[in-house]
C-alpha cells in the first residue's frame, strides 16, 4: 500500500495529546507500562489491541478521568498529570469523548443530552435547540430530538453520543469502542460518522477498538461530501493522517502508519491482524 | 484459616476500614466545600428538596402518627396504675420531640433515599454516566451531591417538625378516643412539659441525621465497583450504615445536649 501525497497539515499549535513514560495499574500488574506516544495536530490515531489489554483506560487518562502512577501527559500543550480536578474540568470542554455503551444520561431527553454542555454555560435556548438539531442533522437522528434514550437502539445510542461529543466543537475527539457490540450494518454507519468527522471536520482524534475491520475502514476510506456518503480510497492508498498504536501487555507494540502495520515483521502484530 | 495467618487479615481489615473513613472524610469535605463555588444547581437542589421531603411526607406522617399513639397506649396503662394518666400528653411530646421524631424520621428516610441515592448514583457509575459528565467539563461532585445533601439537611429538618406534630396529634387520637381522656388536658400536659433545649435538642438532630443520609447514600453511590451486584451491595450497605450512624449520632448528640442543658 501507499499513501497519498497530500503533506499533513502545519502544526504550529502543540500536539494535542502527548504521553511521557505513563504506566498506571490497579491492583496487580501493570496494565500500562510506560507508554510514550503522541497525537498530532488533524491527526486520528486508532488504538488497536485484545480485549482487556487497557485501550480504555489509555483513553480515560488522555482527558484526565483517570490519573497515571508515573510518567506525564499533556493535553493541548498544558501538562495534567497532577492537574487540579477544576482546571481539568474546563480544559475537558475541549474534547469531546464517545464511550462504550453510549453513556447517555437515562434521565434526560436526547435534546437534553445533546444539547448538556451548552445548557451548561446557560447559553440561549433558541442558540441550544438550533445547534442541538444541527448535531442531530449530522448523525441523522433528528427525529429523536424529544425522546428518551431508553427508546433507542444500541445503535443509535452511540450516535446521539458522538452528537454530544461534537456539539461543542471539540479540538480532540476520543472514541472508546463505538462500535462495540453492533451488528456490521450499524457498525458501517458508526464508521461512516467517524470517518466524516475526520474529513469534514478535520479534528484529531483517538479511536480505540478491536475489530480490525473498523481500524482499516477508517484508514481505507474517505468521506464524499458531495456524494453525501463513505467511499474507499483508490487501490492501494490509505489516509496518511490515519495512523496505529498497537496494545499489548501493557506496552506499545507497534506506533505507525498503516502500510509499516500491514508489513510489520512483528509475530504478534501478524497474527493479530491475520 | 491458619492462626498465623489471623494478624494478617485483622491488619488488612483495620487498613480497610481506616482508608475508608478517610475516603467518607475526603468526600464529605468535597461536598461541603462545593457549597461555596460556582455554579450552584439551585434547580437540581430544589428538584431534590421535592423527591426527599415532599416525597417523603407519606411515611413520615403515617409513622409519626402511630408512634404517638402507641406511645400514649403504652404509657396510659402505666401511667394508671399510679394515677398519673393525666401525663399522658407530657410523655409523647417529651418522647417524640427529644428523640422519636428525629431518630424515626431519619430512619425512614435513610430507608427511602439513602438507598435511593446510592442506587441511582451507583447505576450512573456503572454505566460511565459520572464519567461522560465528567467529560463534558461538569464536576459530579456539584451538580449531584452538594444538592442531595443540602436538601437533605433541609428537607430532613421539616419533616421532624412533621413528625413532631402528627406524633403529638397521633397520641392525642389515642388518649381521647381510646383511653377517653381530656382533651385539653392531654394537649395542655404535653406543652408545658415542652422547654426551649427539648426543642434544640429535637431540631439539631435531623441537621446532623440529613447530613448522615445524603453523604453516605452519595458516598456508596459513587464508590460503587462491580455492575448491576455491586449497585445492589452499594444500596443495601448505605442503608445499613446510614441507620446504624443515626442511632449512633444520636447518642453522641443526647450526651451533648444533655451536658449542655442538663436537667432542672
Amino acid at each position: 500500500m501507499t499513501t497519498p501525497a497530500h503533506p499533513a497539515p502545519a502544526t504550529q499549535t502543540p500536539a494535542p495529546v502527548v504521553f511521557e513514560d505513563v504506566s498506571i495499574r490497579f491492583d496487580g500488574p501493570p496494565v500500562l507500562d510506560r507508554i510514550s506516544f503522541r497525537v498530532a495536530a488533524g491527526e486520528t490515531r486508532v488504538l488497536l489491541g485484545p480485549a482487556g489489554v487497557g485501550k480504555s483506560v489509555l483513553l480515560k487518562l488522555v482527558n484526565g478521568l483517570l490519573r497515571p502512577d508515573s510518567g506525564r501527559i499533556f493535553l493541548f500543550g498544558q501538562e495534567i498529570t497532577a492537574m487540579h480536578e477544576e482546571k481539568l474540568l474546563q480544559l475537558r470542554t475541549r474534547t469531546g469523548m464517545v464511550f462504550q455503551e453510549g453513556a447517555l444520561f437515562d434521565s434526560l431527553t436526547i435534546r437534553d443530552n445533546v444539547g448538556y454542555q451548552l445548557m451548561e454555560r446557560h447559553l440561549p435556548e433558541v442558540e441550544v435547540d438550533t445547534r442541538v438539531r444541527e448535531a442531530l442533522r449530522f448523525v441523522e437522528l433528528e427525529r429523536t430530538y424529544a425522546m428518551l434514550p431508553s427508546s433507542l437502539s444500541g445503535g443509535m445510542r452511540r450516535r446521539v453520543a458522538i452528537a454530544r461529543a461534537i456539539i461543542n466543537q471539540p479540538d480532540l475527539l476520543l472514541y472508546d469502542s463505538p462500535t462495540g457490540g453492533l451488528d456490521p450494518v450499524t457498525s458501517h454507519t458508526i464508521n461512516e460518522l467517524i470517518v466524516k468527522e475526520r474529513d469534514v471536520y478535520h479534528t484529531p482524534a483517538m479511536l480505540v477498538t478491536h475489530r480490525l475491520l473498523d481500524a482499516f475502514t477508517m484508514a481505507t476510506h474517505r468521506y464524499d461530501q458531495a456524494a453525501g456518503k463513505m467511499i474507499p480510497l483508490p487501490e492501494g492508498q490509505t489516509d496518511p493522517l490515519t495512523t496505529f498504536l498497537v496494545l499489548h501487555a501493557g506496552k506499545i507494540v507497534f506506533d505507525g502508519s498503516t502500510p509499516e502495520l500491514v508489513h510489520s515483521k512483528d509475530k504478534f502484530i501478524q497474527e493479530f491482524i491475520a | 484459616m491458619p492462626p498465623e495467618l489471623v494478624p494478617d487479615k485483622i491488619e488488612a481489615y483495620a487498613k480497610r476500614s481506616i482508608l475508608a473513613v478517610q475516603e467518607y472524610s475526603i468526600f464529605c469535605w468535597e461536598g461541603v466545600s462545593s457549597f461555596f463555588r460556582a455554579p450552584h444547581y439551585w434547580l437540581d437542589i430544589l428538584t431534590q428538596g421535592d423527591l426527599i421531603g415532599v416525597g417523603s411526607v407519606p411515611i413520615v406522617v403515617l409513622t409519626g402518627f402511630f408512634t404517638g399513639g402507641v406511645l400514649a397506649l403504652q404509657s396510659a396503662a402505666s401511667l394508671a396504675q399510679f394515677g398519673a394518666q393525666a401525663y399522658t400528653g407530657r410523655f409523647v411530646s417529651l418522647s417524640m420531640f427529644r428523640e422519636l421524631a428525629p431518630v424515626l424520621t431519619g430512619l425512614m428516610v435513610s430507608g427511602r433515599n439513602a438507598s435511593g441515592m446510592a442506587s441511582e448514583l451507583g447505576s450512573m457509575v456503572v454505566t460511565e454516566q459520572i464519567d461522560a459528565m465528567r467529560a463534558l467539563g461538569t464536576d459530579p461532585i456539584k451538580k449531584l451531591v452538594a444538592p442531595r445533601i443540602l436538601a437533605t439537611v433541609i428537607a430532613l429538618f421539616l419533616l421532624t417538625i412533621i413528625a413532631d406534630s402528627v406524633g403529638t396529634a397521633g397520641g392525642a387520637f389515642v388518649s381521647v378516643f381510646i383511653s377517653h381522656q381530656d382533651g385539653d388536658q392531654y394537649f395542655n400536659s404535653a406543652y408545658q412539659a415542652l422547654v426551649y433545649s427539648d426543642i434544640i435538642q429535637g431540631l439539631t438532630k435531623p441537621l446532623a441525621f440529613g447530613f448522615i443520609i445524603s453523604t453516605i447514600g452519595c458516598f456508596f453511590g459513587m464508590k460503587t465497583t462491580g455492575g448491576t451486584q455491586g449497585v445492589g451491595r452499594a444500596t443495601t450497605q448505605a442503608v445499613v450504615v446510614s441507620s446504624v450512624l443515626i442511632i449512633f449520632m444520636d447518642f453522641i448528640l443526647s450526651r451533648v445536649m444533655l451536658w449542655l442543658f442538663p436537667p432542672l
